[in-house]
This record gives C-alpha cells, structure tokens and sequence, in this order.
C-alpha cells in the first residue's frame, strides 16, 4: 500500500510543480492530455477495468484518495456533487461518459482531473463509478458492507499535502 | 397599532448574577435547578433597541440579534384567522434560508444560488415586483458549497442593498431602482471559497465572511467600504497576530487565549493555512462598547488527528472594533474542535440590571450542546449549561473557561465510535434563535441528532473536500429529530419545548403580542404562545421551511408575517439536489437521518406574506 501513495504524491507533486513553473506558451490541462492520452494501457480492452474486480476496488480505493468521496459521498449518494449510485446520469453514464466527466470536468463544479489522474487510475475510476449503479458484472463489484465507510480507501499516511494548487476549471 | 420594545417587564430571577456560575452539568431534562443558581432579584433583562418602527432593516432585526418585533397587532387571540396576503414563486429550487427585509414601503429577498435580488413594492397590491438583479455566479461555485447553494439574506444601509453570493462576490446595489453600484471579488471558487453568510453594516462598514470549513479554506472576516465597496480590513481566523488583528488592544479572559501568534503554534507547522475557521453567521454588534461580535467555524479537516493543538482561533467568538478590525477578546467553545462544532451561531446581546450594578450579557446556543452567557465586555463565560442531549462532553470549566471532553468519544482514524451527540450539525445549527425582552426568554429552533463516526486520512487537494470522517447520523433519544425550546438564559434553564418531528431548520420570530414563528422541514409554518408554546395556528406551505421568518407593518397599517419556504440546506438537500437515501454518508452523514423527508415535502421556493383578514 506505501508504495502505490508514495508514488502517487510523487505523481501530484510533479503535476503541481510543473503548473507552478508553467508560461504562456504551455499546453493548457487540456490539450496536454491529449498528448498524453493513452486510454489505455498498450493493447488492453476496455474490459480489462470493467469486468476486473481489482480494478473496481482500486478505483474505490482512488475515490477516496483523489477526495471524490468529499462530494459525491464515500458510497456515491452524493452531497457536494449529484449521486453517482442512482443510475441518473445529467452527462451519460457510458464508460467513455464517465471518463470524460473526470478527465475534463463539468460546468456546474465537477473540477477538471485530467493532469492529475493517470488514464489506468482515471479507468479504475470509471469502473468504480460504474459499479455504484449496478452497472458491471455482479461478480466484479464490491460488497456493500454495512460499514459506515462504504468503499472507503485504506489509509495513507502522508506528510506532505498532495497539491495545495487548485483543480483547473471545467471548460 | 404598535407596541414598543421599551415595554421590558421587570423580571423576577432568583439569584445574583455574580454566581451565574453553575450548572455546567446539567440536562434541560432535570427538573431542580442545582444550588448556586443565577439570582437577580429585582433584575430587569431589554435589549439595546428603541421604539418599533414597524420595519426588517437587518436580517436578525436589530444589532443586538433578537429578532424581536414589538408590532402586536396580531395577537395569540386572532392570529387563528390569519391567511396567505400573497406569494411569490422563486423558480428556484434549492433551500431558501434567507430572511427577507423590509425597508420604508420596499421589501428586497435574496435567492439561493444564482442569487437573484428581487425587490417588491408594498404599496402595490400582492407584492408587486419593482426591480430584479442578477448577479450571474460562476456555477463552478455550486460544486464547492458543503451545504447546498443557500444564500442568508442582504444587508440594507442608507439607500443600498448589500449581499453575498456563492462565487465570493459582495455586490452593493441602488434600493431604489436595483443598479450595481460596486462589485468587490474576495475569495477564490477554485480554493473552495464560497460566500452565504448575510453582512451587517456597521457605521458605513460592510462586515462579510467566507464559508468553506469542509474545503480546507482559511476563514476571515472582511469590512468593505459601503460607500466604495474597497477593502477596509481583513481579519483571518487562523495564522499569525498580525493577519488576525491580535495587537494591543487585544486582552482575552482566559489564560489560555493569550500568547504570540496562537493562530500558528496552536496547529502542526503550516497546517493552520487550510485550517478552516470560516465566518458564514450572523454578526452582532454593540454601538455603546463599540464592538462587534461573530463566530469561527470548524478546523479542518474533521479528522482531528491531523491537527494535534487547540486550533486557534477557530470554534471560538471574536469581539473586534468595526473601525480597524482589532481583536478586543476571543473565547473558544471548542478547543481543537472534534466533531466540526463550528462556532458560528449568532449571539444575542442583551443587558441586566443586577444588585451589583448593570452588565452587559451576550446570550449563545453552540453547536456542541450548551447555552452560553458570556460578560460580552471582557469575554467572561458566566454560565454555560446543556440545552439538548450531550454524551460528547462534561460541562464547560469556569475557571479555565475550557469545554470538558469525553475521552471515549474521541474519534480516530480507523475506528468507529458511537453515539456521538449532539452530531455534527450540533444541537443547534445555524437557524437562528429570537429573544423577547417581554418574556425575557430565548425561542431556539434545535436538532435532537446523534452520530456513529469513523476517521480516515484527509488529503488536502485545493478546491475538493477536506473532511476525514465517515459519518452516519440518527435522531437522539426520544427519536424527535427536532426541538422548538423557550429557555431562560439567567435563570439557565428550559421553559417550555416543543418535540419536532424533523430538526428544526427555521429561524425563529418573536412579536411583541408574545406569539412566536417558525416552519418544519415538511412544510408548517407555527405560530406558538410565547409564554407556553401553545400552538395556535399553522399553515401548510409548498415545501419545507427553513427560511428565517420576519414581521412588519405595510403602508396600509396592517401587520404581516414573510418566510420563504423552499426546502434545503445541509439537512434537506436531499430533497432539492436528489441524493440517494440509501447511502447513509451522503450529504456527510446527515442523509442516513433523513431518509424520509422526500417523501414529506417537495422542492421549490416561495415567498410567503400572511396577515389577517
Ligand atoms: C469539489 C466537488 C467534487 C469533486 C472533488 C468531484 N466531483 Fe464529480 N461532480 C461534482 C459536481 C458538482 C458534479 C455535477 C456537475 C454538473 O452538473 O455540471 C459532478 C459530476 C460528476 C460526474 C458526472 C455525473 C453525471 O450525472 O453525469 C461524474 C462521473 C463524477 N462527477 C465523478 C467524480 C469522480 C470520479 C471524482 C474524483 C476523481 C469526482 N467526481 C470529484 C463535484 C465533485
């Protein structure tokens, strides 16, 4: 578990020095995920996060990490931001939709993870926030325990803030 | 027909007040006050105000906070009769929570995000719109609101509406005719800044603050210029002296509020930067000692072992000087707040005679379960005693002035406690509580709510959540989620209560013929005896109430009551922004208490004007 959050923190922490040193003729997050967009890990279909139990529960595991929890609620009821477990979707509920709403954010306060996430996490998200709904196999999707933290990630103990610079806006 | 506020009955309160030092201890439930209780014979308690003019100028009525109106034309023996005058239909569907105002013959509302301001003229039949404003927030800014997108209600001062909106703008507008006259930007959207806070004006100072507390944003206190709309001072709640206007005149109570730079040392290295203590109450202010006076909110995150300290100065009370914002005293409810007790609920000033001689009083109901009554010239806390049901600590130390907490309540990281009570909303949120100077009792809307929490690491990314707590709540004992209590604040105890049903949202109203407003989250709107809480006429209304109600007289003389109902705010998102029941942490924890309320009202805002036939 250490491994993965430090190298996480190390992947934010970059993110937010690259932004701190950024000039004008810089991509915006945007366009600079399109460079490095690669949907996918090299030749994997989309099913490999979808009907991928361990995908589901690293996803959660990030829903929780990258503070989606604080808004759409550790088991996805919503608060902040609209419930991701009614199967009411306002952008689509299609994996590339749900991908997109991560990567680029929504008007109405969903903020903009593209720079932030690596695309395998973002689809380990979507896969998460797919599985919320009823939306994937029943065999890949977590239990809903009656513990209070539903799909609450393990802890990580960090002594640093992982990104004190705000989220780009939503186009 | 008036009455004037000046017509404070004598009390008789058995006791002194030099020993309102007591029944820290004690539940409302006891029935014998312990000994050493408040004495004031021959004490009279009239608040700062003079004779009723018939109009709302500020959304808590006056300075002093009571929401107390001395029109009395409508009475306990004919408010039965009252109806609806007119309404008038928002379009907005999200928890109305403001108050209106009423100045000369114009009545002005502010709306939940996207914070329209609509003025009305009174003269003309049924609420005649006169002019509307749109101040067109950014709606990233409804992403970033913890508890939903409300707004509390403008502020008016010689000709200008003054008000707050969700992506941090205060905006002054012309009373007359609804023009922009300045547009001052003060917080950031993408830090997770938002404002909902109603301003007060204070000798041509217009005093708002930040929400945010669940986002890791660092509260203030700001004075713009009412004229210009230009920065006067800022005042944080968290970092050093000199960013919190702590300098000489500074001289709190407590020893334990006095030291270099608290606002830093009382908080890990750097943490105090996205240490929360936001300024979304209502403020007070007392012309005589010139001081104004406001609550902090919750330190973030919740998850309090990421913050080992007192946290200063959050969850505490300033007194300030509206010329320069200097700090006067400070007094924290809650020391390294556990269970985000913010302490921004309103005070309410108010003055005693007593055998020793007049003082001074300020009267609060915190979230963490005790009505304070503090000397509001030095900060002291005379009384501090339990109103609604408290397992979390043991009373308030008088002469330390510190809050006594129960260890085994205690949340961590990775374990779950349970019953904690009151639970996060507090025993009472932010709906504000009414004083009469004619019963010399406090009217407290309240919640009957506990919790089972559990901790977790909080990771600070700007403009998203910074909580750490798992949350569920429940009702309290006795399974009413809500209270509606008379209580008196010398003598520190319940007079009467009423059992709700559902917590308490609504402000409350208190009129001078002793009758007392308030609404339900399904949507009653009460009028109840003000001496024993008889109820004595409801109406249905189209949603939820958790508005502020007000009281005027209309330039036909007549005396009318104004609340908007239009369900929402922390407690009743659920119904506006659809959450989903069956999560029980959704809207942090509070949805798992109210499962049932979208199926007992529906959203959607109106402005409700009732008077008698
Ligand atoms: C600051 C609060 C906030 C955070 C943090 C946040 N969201 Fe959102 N999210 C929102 C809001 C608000 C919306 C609705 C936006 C709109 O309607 O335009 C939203 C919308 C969405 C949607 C679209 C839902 C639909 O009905 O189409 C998805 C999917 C989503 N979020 C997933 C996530 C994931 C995954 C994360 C973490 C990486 C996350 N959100 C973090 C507030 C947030």
């Amino acid at each position: 578990m250490r491994a993965p959050s430090l190298l996480l923190l190390a992947l934010l922490s970059a993110a937010g020095c690259r932004r701190e040193r950024r000039s004008f003729s810089e991509p915006s997050p945007l366009q600079a995920r399109v460079e490095r967009a690669e949907p996918l890990p090299s030749g994997e279909p989309l099913s490999h996060f979808l009907d991928n139990a361990w995908a589901v529960s690293e996803g959660a595991r990030l829903f929780g990490w990258y503070n989606c929890a604080g808004c759409h609620s550790l088991g996805g009821g919503g608060g902040m931001g609209p419930p991701l477990r009614d199967g009411a979707w306002r952008y689509g509920g299609a994996p590339a939709d749900v991908h997109r709403s991560i990567v680029e954010g929504r008007p109405n306060g969903m903020p903009a993870f593209g720079p932030r996430i690596p695309d395998y996490q973002t689809w380990q998200l979507v896969a998460y926030v797919l599985s919320l709904s009823g939306r994937l196999r029943l065999d890949v999707e977590p239990g809903r325990p009656e513990a209070i933290a539903i799909g609450k990630p393990p802890v990580m103990v960090s002594k640093k803030l992982p990104s004190a610079e705000p989220l780009p806006e939503a186009p | 027909m008036q009455a004037s506020s000046r017509a404070a009955e004598t009390l008789f309160i058995a006791a002194t007040l030099g020993l309102l030092v007591f029944g820290c201890h004690r539940g409302p439930a006891d029935a014998e006050p312990p000994t050493g209780r408040v004495v004031l014979i021959g004490g009279r308690l009239a608040p700062a105000s003079g004779v009723e003019d018939g109009e709302w100028r500020k959304v808590a009525k006056d300075d002093a906070n009571t929401r107390f109106s001395g029109l009395a034309t409508i009475t306990p023996g004919n408010v039965a009769t009252l109806r609806v005058a007119w309404t008038f239909k928002t379009g907005i569907a999200r928890g109305h929570e403001a108050a209106p105002l009423v100045v000369g013959s114009t009545m002005y509302v502010v709306t939940p995000f996207p914070n329209r301001v609509h003025a009305f003229d009174l003269k003309a039949p049924n609420g005649t719109p006169k002019w509307t404003y749109e101040a067109h927030p950014e709606a990233r800014a409804q992403g970033v609101a913890c508890c939903d997108v409300v707004n509390r209600g403008a502020a008016y001062d010689d000709g200008r509406v003054f008000f707050n909106t969700l992506d941090d703008h205060t905006i002054a507008l012309d009373a007359a005719t609804g023009r922009e006259l300045w547009n001052t930007k003060l917080g950031e959207v993408a830090r997770g800044e938002t404002m909902t806070m109603a301003p007060l004006v204070v000798k041509g100072r217009v005093l708002v603050g930040n929400s945010g507390g669940e986002l890791g944003v660092r509260g203030w206190l700001t004075a713009l210029d009412a004229r210009t709309g230009e920065i006067a001072w800022r005042a944080y709640s968290t970092g050093p002296d000199a960013d919190v206007l702590i300098g000489a005149a500074f001289k709190p109570y407590y020893a334990g509020d006095r030291g270099v730079d608290l606002g830093v040392h009382s908080w890990p290295p750097e943490r105090w930067k996205i240490g929360g203590g936001t300024v979304w109450g209502f403020v007070s202010y007392d012309p005589e000692l010139d001081l104004l006076y406001y609550g902090t909110a919750n330190p973030g995150p919740w998850n309090n072992e990421q913050r080992v300290g007192d946290n200063k100065w959050t969850s505490g009370i300033f007194a300030r000087r509206p010329a320069d914002g200097s700090a006067v005293w400070f007094y924290q409810w809650s020391p390294h707040d556990l269970y985000d007790y913010d302490g921004v609920n309103e005070s309410v000033l108010a003055d005693a005679d007593t055998p020793n001689g007049p003082r001074k009083l300020l009267f609060h109901a915190d979230r963490n379960g005790y009505l304070y009554v503090l000397d509001r010239a030095n900060g002291q806390v005379l009384s501090a005693t339990q109103f609604g049901h408290v397992t979390t600590s043991r009373g308030v130390d008088l002469t330390t002035g510190r809050l006594n907490y129960v260890a085994e309540k205690q949340p961590h990281v990775g374990q779950t406690v349970h019953d904690i009570c009151p639970g996060s909303p507090g025993a009472k949120d932010w709906q504000p509580m009414a004083f009469s100077p004619k019963t010399a009792l406090l009217y407290i809307p309240h919640n009957n709510l506990c919790q089972d929490e559990e901790g977790m690491q909080a990771n600070y990314i700007a403009g998203t959540p910074f909580v750490g707590e798992a949350i569920k709540m429940r009702p309290g004992p006795g399974g009413n989620r809500g209270v509606f209590s008379a209580w008196d604040p010398l003598g520190a105890r319940e007079v009467w209560h009423i059992d709700e049903d559902l917590p308490v949202w609504s402000g409350a109203l208190v009129t001078g013929s002793n009758l007392v407003f308030y609404g339900t989250m399904d949507g009653t709107f009460k009028a109840v005896d003000a001496k024993t809480g008889a109820l004595l006429w409801h109406a249905e209304l189209d949603s939820g109430v958790v508005g502020q109600p007000i009281t005027y007289r209309g330039p036909d003389g007549k005396q009318y009551v104004a609340v908007f109902s239009g369900v929402g705010g922390w407690a009743g998102a659920v119904v506006p922004a659809k959450l989903d029941v069956t999560d029980p942490t959704a809207a942090l924890g509070f949805v798992n208490a109210m499962r049932d309320l979208p199926q007992r009202t529906r959203a959607g805002g109106t402005l409700y004007v009732f008077t008698l036939p």
